[in-house]
This record gives structure tokens, sequence and C-alpha cells, in this order.
């Protein structure tokens, strides 16, 4: 793929309406191409802002919620007098009943465009810090060091495993914002292959992730996600599920020690 | 309610008038049960409820105003540039930057924005809100984003004037 032809698919690719081999092609050429590159992180980058400023910009008010539940909501008639109903009456009762089955499947869907929206934008992050020139803010393999730069800038703490007799290696670590609320990102390395490990708080309420335990894939990346001690971790790269779930069971157990 | 709040959200971008969204978004759920039969199971009921509560929109006073550029492309001026400025490319834009961006732009391109930034529409999902072919969806979007750099572009020269 040329620059032109990959400045063609960007907003495709942003919009995530490329083909897998089309994908596959673009993720080439950004490998290599610098300027393609910047240009494909901007064109995330202005999504993403736009998304934040647009999105519920306007919010309805509970009166006006109610004032068109009222409007919609199919006139309520004693049982005895509900054969008395003209037919077409009792197709809209039928279509409020078929209304309300897809407002349900609808907050089901919602769940899902959640989750899907929560690791999208921490994938974003990944590639964001794999396409840095400074992707952790501290630089060590040290656990002993990397652990301590994060007091007093994250409102939770975390263990961090012992690595000395494994293939995963420590680079170092940064903070992050997701959904408006500090959280950190470890960089770990196997085998030239680099995964970000986030840690975040979870909230009541909010539940934006699936629960899943073994890894999976989303976009040609694996991801693990896990909840432990109030704290929600996440671990993606473009390595195999079985290597993140790898390091995931290392971080498990440093978590329950 | 099914995207009650997005509905409404989408409605106050289109319409730019909160008493008018109100009205859009009443009707479009009064139209969508009244309508109800018309849905056909399985398919994109998110691109459906869109469809109604755009189709209504057209019918409004303002929506007539806009009806002009909603389905020719050409009476848009097209951006004047193709390339993304260094300038934009790495800038990071105040929100109140990019609502006033938004606001600025024409119907045609802010509901496209609205729809596959901001609701995150599958192509094909906008293809089935807005009644329009996929490619058209494609090109017009790419039209909108450049148009939407130029604003910002213009808005940051503005400031540091």
């Amino acid at each position: 793929m040329n620059c032109e032809l990959c400045r063609t698919n960007l907003d495709a690719y942003v919009d995530e309406g490329l083909s897998p081999e089309e994908l596959g092609a673009i993720y080439e050429h950004l490998r290599t191409c610098r300027t393609c590159a910047a240009e494909a992180l901007a064109h995330l980058q202005m999504k993403r802002e736009t998304r934040a400023a647009a999105n519920a910009r306007f919010t309805p008010s509970a009166a006006f919620r109610l004032r068109v539940e009222k409007a919609i909501q199919p006139e309520r008639k004693p049982l005895w007098k509900i054969g008395a109903l003209p037919v077409w009456m009792h197709g809209v009762g039928v279509a409020a009943l078929a209304f309300l089955l897809i407002a349900v499947s609808a907050t089901v869907s919602a769940r899902h465009a959640a989750n899907d929206q929560a690791i999208a934008e921490l994938l974003d992050m990944h590639v964001a810090t794999m396409a840095s020139a400074n992707p952790v803010d501290v630089v060590s393999t040290d656990r002993h060091t990397v652990k301590p730069w994060f007091q007093g800038k994250l409102p939770f703490a975390f263990n961090l495993p012992e690595l000395k007799d494994s293939a995963y290696k420590l680079l170092g670590g940064k903070v992050i914002y997701f959904n408006h609320s500090p959280g950190a990102q470890l960089l770990f390395e196997l085998r030239k292959h680099q995964l970000s490990v986030f840690i975040v708080q979870e909230r009541p309420g909010w539940h934006p992730f699936r629960p899943a335990s073994a890894a999976v894939s989303e976009k040609g990346f694996s991801v693990e996600s896990w909840t432990e001690s109030g704290l929600r971790y996440v671990v993606i790269s473009d390595t195999s599920p079985t290597d993140v779930h790898g390091l995931s069971e290392l971080l498990r157990a440093a978590a329950s020690q | 309610m099914p995207h009650f709040a997005k509905l409404y959200n989408f409605a106050c971008w289109l319409t730019q008038d909160r008493v008018a969204a109100e009205d859009l978004v009443q009707e479009t759920y009064t139209k969508a049960l009244k309508g109800f039969s018309s849905f056909q199971q399985g398919t994109n009921f998110r691109a459906w409820i869109y469809r109604i509560l755009r189709n209504t929109f057209l019918t409004t006073e303002a929506g007539l105003r806009a009806t002009v550029s909603l389905d020719s492309d050409d009476a848009v001026p097209e951006p004047t540039t193709t390339e993304t400025p260094a300038s934009v490319l790495f800038a990071r834009f105040e929100q109140t930057a990019i609502q006033k961006a938004l606001e600025e732009l024409p119907v045609n391109y802010r509901e496209m924005i609205l729809l596959c930034d901001v609701e995150e529409m599958s192509y094909q999902e906008v293809a089935q809100a807005l009644g329009i072919p996929i490619g058209t969806v494609m090109s017009r979007l790419s039209r909108a984003r450049k148009a939407m750099r130029v604003l910002l572009m213009a808005g940051t020269e503005g400031v540091a004037r």
C-alpha cells in the first residue's frame, strides 16, 4: 500500500469499515510510514474529541421523558372492556408490547456497545503508546521502581509480579485518563511484542466491560480483562491470546498476595 | 424508551433549538409506535428510528430550509484544502471549538459526523438511517470531516489574530 491509498482509506480505518485484508495492508503501511501513522492518529484523535464534545451535549429533562412516555402509552381499559375495543386499538397494544421488547434488547445491545467503546478507547491508547517515541513516563524493568512512581498520582495501589523467572519483561509505566479518572498503563515486553496493562478503578453502576476471564480477540489484538479488589485490569497486545493470558495470570497472582 | 437520550441529543444538534427538538422526538416516538408494524424484526432498530426522526425533521420548518443542501453535495462548498495541515494534525481542540464548528457545518455534513463519530454507527447503519447508498456515506463523510478541520483551523487562526 502507498501513502495515497492509505490516506484514502483512513476514514474507513477509524470507522472500522475496512475488510480484514485492507486492515492488514494499512497496518503494514502504518508501521513503516511515520507521516501516515501521524495522520491516522490525528483522525482517531479528532473522532474521539468530536464524540466527547457532542455526545450527551444535550440531555432531556425528566419531565419531557414523562410527557413522551404518557403520549405513547396506550390508554388503559378495564379487562371487561377489551373485547369492545376497536380492532386498531388491539394493534396499538401489541405494538406497545413489541416496542417494549425492543427496548429491552436495545438496553442489552447498549451494554455491548459500552464494552466495545471501552475496549476501543484502550486499544487506541495502546496503539498510540506503540507509535510514541516516549511510550512510558517511568522507564524501568524494576517493579520496586515502577510501583512507587505511581504513589500520589493514583487514588489506588496495585501489586506487580516478580518476573525474573518468566519470559515477560517490565518496561515501565505512565498515568492515563480513562472515563474521566486517572489510571495506570504498564508496558511489558515478550519476544519483541509489547503488552499494555491498564489498571483503572471500578465504579458502582458502571460496568462497560463484559465479564471474561480468558483472552479474546478484538480487531486482531488479544484482550483479557478482569476485576480484582475493586480494580479493573485490561491486558492488550498484538501477541497471542495465550501470551496475554500468561501475563494476566502473573498479575492476578500478584494482586492476590 | 430505547435511544431516548441519544435521539434527543441528535435532534438538538439537527434543529439547534431545544423546543423544536422536543417536538421532533415526541413525534418520532408517536410515529414509531404507530408504524411499528412496518419495522422488520431482525433488522436494525436504531437505524429505523433514526430514519423516522430524520424524515420527520425534513418536514419541519428548519428541515425544509436545510433540504436545499441535504440531498445535493454540490450545493455545499467543497473545502479548499485536501491535505490536513500540520497545525490541525497535532492540535488538540477545546470542546467548545468543536461544538462551534459542528454547529456551523451544513446539516448534511453535521448529521453525517453525528451519526458516524458520535453515535458510532457503521456505514451500513448510516446508509439505512439516511436512505442513501454506502458509497455516498463514505464520500460525504470524508468531505464533512475535511470541512470540520477547515472550520477548526479558521477558529484557531481567529484566536491567534
